[in-house]
């Protein structure tokens, strides 16, 4: 395995920006309009740029500071120019950054450069202090707290009838006993013994029973192996919900091969590094359960994982690929090709997978059983529009079914031999 | 009144006085049951430390334990790569062309790859290719992926880095001063590698180094005739398409005869075109495939075959040479006759191996101006030294005189006659360097030895022809620290370069003229357009031609014949030189002749075996049981070979496969068969030799006892070519006719099973032409690997529990010809006659027509089989296939019992992941081979030929999601496409441009067994024989 040790040059250009960064004569930048130059920052910048931290380019915090600010234009609108005519300046931070030449900005004005330095020397804002929000009971839910008092009231109810009915026998009683009657004890037979002669009811229970236990030995055994709602713990906490939910990301971004493959694909970390080799830290909604902390941590595990140093922007060759945990698990005699759906049928990936945009941790929608496939085989019409392929075959069945439209089971969807073999 | 009925169980009962009724009904088993021996044993039983309590608890707990794990699902990991290269989908498999490679096979051929694992070795169709790939290429890629695969380089038998292994190399090239360092390699025919030994030639040049070919199974004598005539040391070329009548004199151009390949030109001529096929007349003493598939063949041995060279030399150049005569001399005079008047149309080959021999067959096709003949691009691919330089070597070594030999994929110890002496030599050179794939007879006795890279895993590169170039890419990386001779040569030069630059600036430099090498990658074959002179093969290969003296060349033929009884040693089409011993998809091949697997055996003629007492029994299990024969050749005999009677096998010549009985580093399941290298004297096939009965019976696992067709010609369709030219179809290819309310109906009119509509979709046919079908088994092979078909042992093949999707039947005629076997049968009157006649007719006769017959599923569109499946586990497409879901599947048989073709095979036993059987599924390694796309079956469920449904619905799926409609061709099958002569070929018929809804229009094509009724939707066409000239 190939050890990529860090130059020293990068550890010192490193430092170097540290102490110019926390050095005493830090001083507020003169001109400019901070919010308009945040603006542009965002727009043109961040994609490689962050303030106080390395990313593909240097960390800008303390820029206007070390140089000259005429300097700084020509550099923003043509740092390859300044490198070619030999400018020691421009020749160190490019050789300092893996020699990748900055984008050329020509378009913008001294002004803008002005407005985004502005920006770019306001002092840090400062973290709010997360104030410990105190946990506050959750306001009881209306519905099952009517229901629980109904059935204390009923039950109250009943305590004093059957005490009130206590009573009154034994007021009875003691009526009868100092008037002098004699109540007949009638010797009933237990309840039990009754049944137990009554061979017909005996009879019925038996029949009832065994068809009880056989219903409901039946429903135990159609779901051993149906996996449904199988959630199981990752090793990184990846989170549908942000990906596809809050950033809307294509299914197929990161599932690329289910447009062509029989498998939709775990997509390899190269793919997630196309984003997250900029996005280091986890901006948005949190809860109790998953602040941002615990979101910045799976992102280190990403990096663990491919090999990335996020301090020096760089691979280091030592990967360890991630064990996911499987989750939907056909029986290997069952075929199932995701391109035939996806791309072929169009069918969108939530019919099958459920409201993944919605799911934290990910999980089984569909049974996956047999007859679920074949339902679905039964209702769903052959996504026939626009293929060449079906056009023959389409003009034929209609013809013989008389119908536009056809089931993929009228083209032979239910075959044992199109997905066992 | 009481019934004086009495029931009886067998014969023996109505006899009171025979005493086994009065032993049986004492004994209701008739073998004592050894329970007193197990159970009287009180001592033993008291002092088990497993008492019957502690059993039951054993039990309780296991069956507990057994149900708790059953209710908790498997967790299944899942690990993406961590950077995916581009190329790789998962789930969608990647094809390079490339070209296999070992010494004795060479071929054209694409790789198939999945998630980087190369699965499947399929045909290169592209123009320039040159041989397509046989039964063994097909089964190289099982070959990876053994375990038994050498994995570290070694010194003295302990682990070794690679980094000392070179050192020591070039340390000790420099120390030699005096005496030969010798290279043994098989065929290269590599230039770049010619080039790289020339480079070790220049960094050294104080070494006097020397490059010994070394084939063990040689063509010497053809190479030599060719270098004397041409001055080049290489193989005529021929394209028997080119050649409307074959005349082939001991040449097995069907199998491997030199370096094999010529099927597919051949099937050209064969298939009958506007009233015109090849004729093909064939000379031979071993009944081979060749033999098998020609229109006219006398069994000869040897001497008789010279003498037939002789004499056809004598008369096509009017060269008068005195010459012995033949049994088969009055047909002789017609076949040269009828040679002579088809002149430059005609051809003739020789497999004979005798210099004299090989000159008389350049002669004579010179003489015919013979348009199949091409010595301007001769064959590369044997170039093997004589036996004389391999005993000069052994000399040379056991002097001291050699002080480093360098073995490259050769195994002289196990191949050599003299291995033995070979053995001993090598104890005198000073350094010794094996490179080998595997552990063998030679490696245990080197000091230095180096894991070889397996074909797949290497870059190369070849010359196939001359002027005709191809590249080995490699499809995957070292499955172990193996490295490639070509690498090592350079590493020893002091050339750090990898090979793969060295053999791409090569390839630039002298052979691709300017064009793309990445193209040429892309092609795996690049034929170059100017004559390409390559100055280090050139240096090796070519000599001054003088002129020869062929009528000297005959009358020294002429004289050549052998007293007493001949051995003719040839190579097996499932194993070859028996380089690929331990792959055990070619061990249970079962031989395309004998149908005979997991063994090689004498082949003798039933003349010969009613001489030595040898016999062939069919044993009540139904297997074919032989006896044993020892075969002595000069000093060296084998004591136990068995013995198969072969129809067809000329009279006092004795057959014997080579390539089997390795023993070394082979898994034990593998090591059969006996050694015959022993007897390859001289590197001459033809021996004399003295073989006599010795005691014992060989059990062979043979899976067709059946050896004719009884007369019934509607199972194999024969006619000639005149009837077929001059007669209408209904009198060669009659339909069958079923009697209806006592009305003779056509067969097809009466239907048991209703019609369904196949008209919309796709309707899968497969075609097969039994004209130009040879037998070769590539498709066997190729079937095997597509649909993870197991192997089951010799054992099980016995019992005829084969699992092969595909079969080949192979029926000899009983009577001269299949025609007059039907004649027989349909004179056959009264009780008497059929007896003593159908007896007869089971006997083939002694030179018999053969013809084979590829059997798999038909796909019935009236199945019996899924009639009688009580859960509808087998059930019927609408694209015409018969499917099979295994999962349904409760194993009852019935289907196997009502199917008419016996195509159905019912897993006995768990096949993978059993010890029992320990073949490639029972391997980590081994399972690497297998196709992701089809289920690997479990025990107890029926299997079949699926007609490829993965393949089928792949194609169909890549057109829907391309948006356009299939094109012709690009249906295929696994046998379809590894079909090199076009005899199987596959379509959808209801496309009606299609070449297989032309084929179905043919007036050859019948339907196998049409009288049942079951509409298959295999056809097969009527089979032409090119017997009287026309």
């Amino acid at each position: 395995m190939k050890k990529v040790l860090p130059r020293p040059t990068i550890f010192t250009a490193f430092f170097a920006t540290l102490v110019l960064f926390m050095s005493p004569d830090f001083l507020q930048a003169q001109e400019g309009d901070p919010a308009a130059g945040k603006a542009l920052f965002n727009a043109q910048c961040a994609a490689c740029h962050r303030l106080d931290q390395r990313l593909v380019g240097p960390p800008l915090r303390g820029v206007s500071e070390k140089y000259d600010r005429s300097w700084i234009y020509n550099w923003v609108r043509n740092s390859a120019g300044l490198i070619a005519s030999g400018d020691a300046q421009a020749i160190a931070i490019y050789e300092e950054y893996n020699k990748v030449p900055m984008t050329a900005f020509p378009l913008l004005s001294d002004a803008d450069i002005d407005n985004i330095l502005a920006y770019i020397d306001a002092p840090p804002a400062q973290p709010k202090a997360v104030e410990a929000t105190p946990v506050v009971a959750p306001p009881a839910e209306s519905g099952g707290n009517v229901n629980q008092i109904v059935i204390a009231a009923l039950v109250l109810v009943l305590l004093v009838l059957v005490v009130m009915l206590i009573l009154v026998r034994n007021i009875l009683t003691r009526i009868a006993a100092a008037n002098g009657i004699e109540v007949p004890v009638t010797q009933s037979k237990p309840i039990w013994k009754a049944f137990a002669e009554n061979q017909f009811l005996i009879l019925v229970t038996v029949i009832f029973s065994l068809l009880g236990s056989a219903y409901f030995a039946y429903g135990y055994f159609m779901q051993v192996g149906v996996d449904q709602g199988y959630q199981p713990v990752q090793p990184i906490h990846y989170s549908h919900k942000i990906h596809a939910g809050a950033n809307q990301i294509d299914c197929k971004y990161c599932h690329s091969s289910a447009r062509t493959s029989k498998h939709s694909g775990i997509p390899s970390l190269n793919v997630c590094m196309n984003c997250h080799k900029n996005i280091q830290e986890y901006n948005g909604e949190t809860t109790p359960e998953y602040s941002k902390a615990f979101y910045d941590g799976e992102i280190q595990k990403l990096y663990k994982a491919v090999g990335w140093d996020p301090d020096l922007q760089q691979y280091t060759g030592e990967t360890q690929p991630v064990e996911w945990v499987r989750i939907h698990n056909l029986p290997d005699f069952a075929y199932f090709n995701h391109s035939q759906h996806v791309t072929v049928g169009g069918v969108a990936c939530e019919t099958c997978h459920g409201p993944v945009q919605e799911m934290e941790i990910m999980y089984q929608y569909s049974p996956l059983t047999m007859g679920w496939c074949i339902n679905c085989h039964r209702t769903t019409n052959v996504n026939v529009k626009d293929n060449e392929y079906y056009n023959k075959i389409h003009d034929a069945l209609s013809q013989k079914y008389g119908v536009e439209e056809f089931t993929v089971s009228q083209m032979g969807g239910l075959e044992c031999g199109k997905c066992h073999y | 009144m009481a019934s004086s009925k009495k029931y009886w169980k067998s014969v023996e009962e109505l006899d009171s006085n025979n005493p086994i009724v009065a032993q049986l009904s004492q004994n209701e088993f008739v073998e004592e049951i050894p329970t007193a021996d197990f159970l009287g044993d009180e001592k033993n039983l008291q002092n088990s430390s497993t008492n019957r309590r502690d059993f039951l608890k054993y039990v309780g707990f296991s069956t507990a334990a057994a149900t708790l794990a059953a209710c908790e699902g498997p967790i299944i990991k899942s690990v993406p790569y961590v950077i995916k290269p581009e190329e790789i989908t998962p789930g969608v498999a990647n094809y390079y062309a490339s070209t296999y490679v070992d010494g004795f096979d060479f071929a054209n051929v694409l790789v198939k790859t999945r998630e980087g694992r190369p699965i499947k070795i399929e045909n290169n169709t592209l123009p320039g290719t040159q041989i397509t790939a046989n039964a063994r290429v097909q089964a190289a890629v099982l070959s990876l992926y053994d375990s038994g695969r050498l994995k570290q380089p070694t010194k003295d038998g302990e682990a070794y880095p690679w980094e000392d292994f070179h050192l020591d190399a070039a340390i000790k090239f420099s120390e030699i001063t005096e005496g030969d360092v010798v290279f043994l390699t098989p065929t290269l025919a590599s230039p770049s590698t010619n080039q790289i030994l020339a480079d070790f030639k220049t960094a050294y040049p104080d070494l006097n180094v020397k490059h010994i070919i070394y084939d063990a199974v040689s063509e010497t004598a053809a190479t030599e005739a060719f270098q004397k005539v041409y001055g080049i040391r290489a193989l005529a070329d021929y394209d028997f398409s080119k050649a409307d009548y074959i005349v082939s004199v001991d040449a097995d151009f069907l199998g491997d005869w030199q370096g094999g390949g010529f099927a597919k030109t051949y099937a050209q001529g064969r298939v009958p075109k506007n009233g015109k096929m090849s004729r093909h007349i064939q000379f031979e003493s071993n009944l081979s495939l060749t033999g098998a598939s020609a229109d006219h063949r006398f069994p000869l041995n040897p001497s008789e075959l010279n003498q037939v060279l002789v004499k056809i030399f004598s008369q096509v150049t009017g060269t008068a040479v005195s010459s012995g005569s033949t049994t088969a001399d009055d047909k002789l005079a017609t076949v040269i006759s009828d040679l002579k008047k088809h002149g430059s149309k005609a051809v003739v080959v020789s497999g004979i191996q005798d210099v004299n021999a090989q000159l008389l067959v350049l002669a004579i096709n010179q003489a015919l101006q013979s348009e199949a003949f091409d010595n301007t691009n001769p064959r590369l691919i044997r170039q093997g030294h004589h036996a004389a330089a391999i005993d000069q070597l052994i000399k040379d070594m056991a002097s001291g005189t050699v002080k480093a030999l360098i073995l490259n994929d050769v195994n002289p110890v196990y191949s050599l006659p003299n291995g033995d002496a070979f053995a001993e030599a090598i104890k005198n050179v000073e350094y010794t360097v094996a490179f080998a794939n595997r552990p063998d007879e030679t490696t245990a006795l080197v000091q230095y030895l180096a894991p070889l890279s397996h074909n797949l895993e290497s870059w190369g590169d070849v010359e196939i022809k001359k002027g005709q170039f191809a590249l080995i890419q490699p499809t995957i990386d070292p499955l172990f620290d193996s490295t490639t001779f070509q690498q090592a040569l350079m590493n020893w030069s002091g050339n750090e370069t990898p090979y793969y630059d060295y053999l791409k600036k090569y390839w630039e430099e002298n052979i691709l003229n300017g064009t793309s090498w990445n193209q040429a990658l892309h092609d795996g074959v690049f034929v170059s357009g100017s004559v390409v002179e390559l100055s280090a093969a050139v240096e090796e290969n070519t000599v001054e031609t003088t002129v020869t003296d062929f009528s000297a060349a005959a009358s020294a033929l002429a004289k050549k014949s052998y007293n007493g009884d001949t051995l003719k040693l040839y190579t097996k089409t499932a194993l070859g030189d028996g380089r690929q011993a331990n792959n055990p998809w070619l061990q249970e091949m079962p031989d395309p002749i004998t149908r005979a697997a997991w063994d090689n055996y004498l082949t003798v003629s039933k003349a010969d075996a009613d001489r030595l007492g040898f016999t062939n029994e069919h044993v009540a299990n139904g297997g074919l049981n032989g006896s044993y024969a020892k075969v002595t050749v000069g000093d060296s005999t084998l004591e136990k070979v068995p013995v198969i009677i072969q129809p067809g096998q000329a009279k006092g010549v004795f057959g014997l496969a080579l390539g089997y009985g390795r023993q070394a580093g082979l898994k034990s399941e593998m090591q059969v068969g006996v050694n015959t290298y022993k007897l390859y004297k001289n590197f001459d096939t033809v021996q004399a030799v003295t073989v006599e009965k010795v005691s014992g019976t060989h059990e062979f696992a043979c899976l067709q006892l059946q050896n004719t067709l009884m007369g019934r010609g509607s199972i194999i369709k024969e006619t000639t070519l005149d009837i077929f030219n001059s007669e209408d179809k209904d009198v060669w290819n009659e339909k069958p006719h079923v009697s209806l309310n006592h009305q003779e109906v056509p067969a097809t009119s009466v239907d048991l099973w209703t019609s369904f509509d196949r008209s919309i979709g796709h309707h899968f046919n497969l075609s097969i032409d039994l004209n130009a079908c040879t037998g070769c088994g590539a498709c066997v092979i190729a079937c095997q690997a597509e649909n993870n078909v197991p192997v089951v042992g010799k054992v099980e093949i016995r019992k005829s529990r084969d699992m092969h999707w595909l079969r080949i039947d192979r029926y000899y005629s009983s009577e001269e010809t299949f025609a007059a076997d039907t004649e027989k049968k349909e004179n056959i009157s009264g009780v008497s006659q059929s007896v003593s006649q159908f007896g007869e007719l089971e006997i083939a006769s002694e030179n018999p027509q053969v013809a084979f017959q590829p059997i798999m599923c038909q796909h019935c569109n009236h199945a019996p089989c899924e009639t009688v499946c009580p859960v509808a586990a087998t059930s019927h497409g609408q694209q015409g296939q018969n499917q099979m879901a295994y999962n349904r599947c409760v194993g009852t048989r019935y289907c196997a019992n009502n199917c008419p073709y016996k195509v159905r095979r019912f897993n006995w036993f768990l096949y993978n992941n059993n010890d029992e059987f320990d073949y490639n599924m029972n391997d980590d390694l081994g399972k690497m081979v297998l196709n992701p796309d089809v289920v690997v079956r479990s025990r107890g469920v029926m299997e079949k030929c699926s007609m490829c449904i993965q393949k089928t619905q792949k194609t169909i799926l890549d057109a829907k999601r391309d948006g356009r409609v299939v094109k012709d061709g690009e249906f295929q099958t696994a046998c379809s496409s590894a079909c090199a002569t076009g005899a199987i070929a596959f379509g959808d018929v209801n496309d009606e441009t299609s070449q297989i809804a032309t084929l179905k229009q043919s007036d050859r094509v019948y339907h196998l067994l049409e009288e049942v009724g079951t509409k298959p939707n295999v056809f097969y066409h009527v089979k032409v024989r090119n017997t009287v000239e026309s």
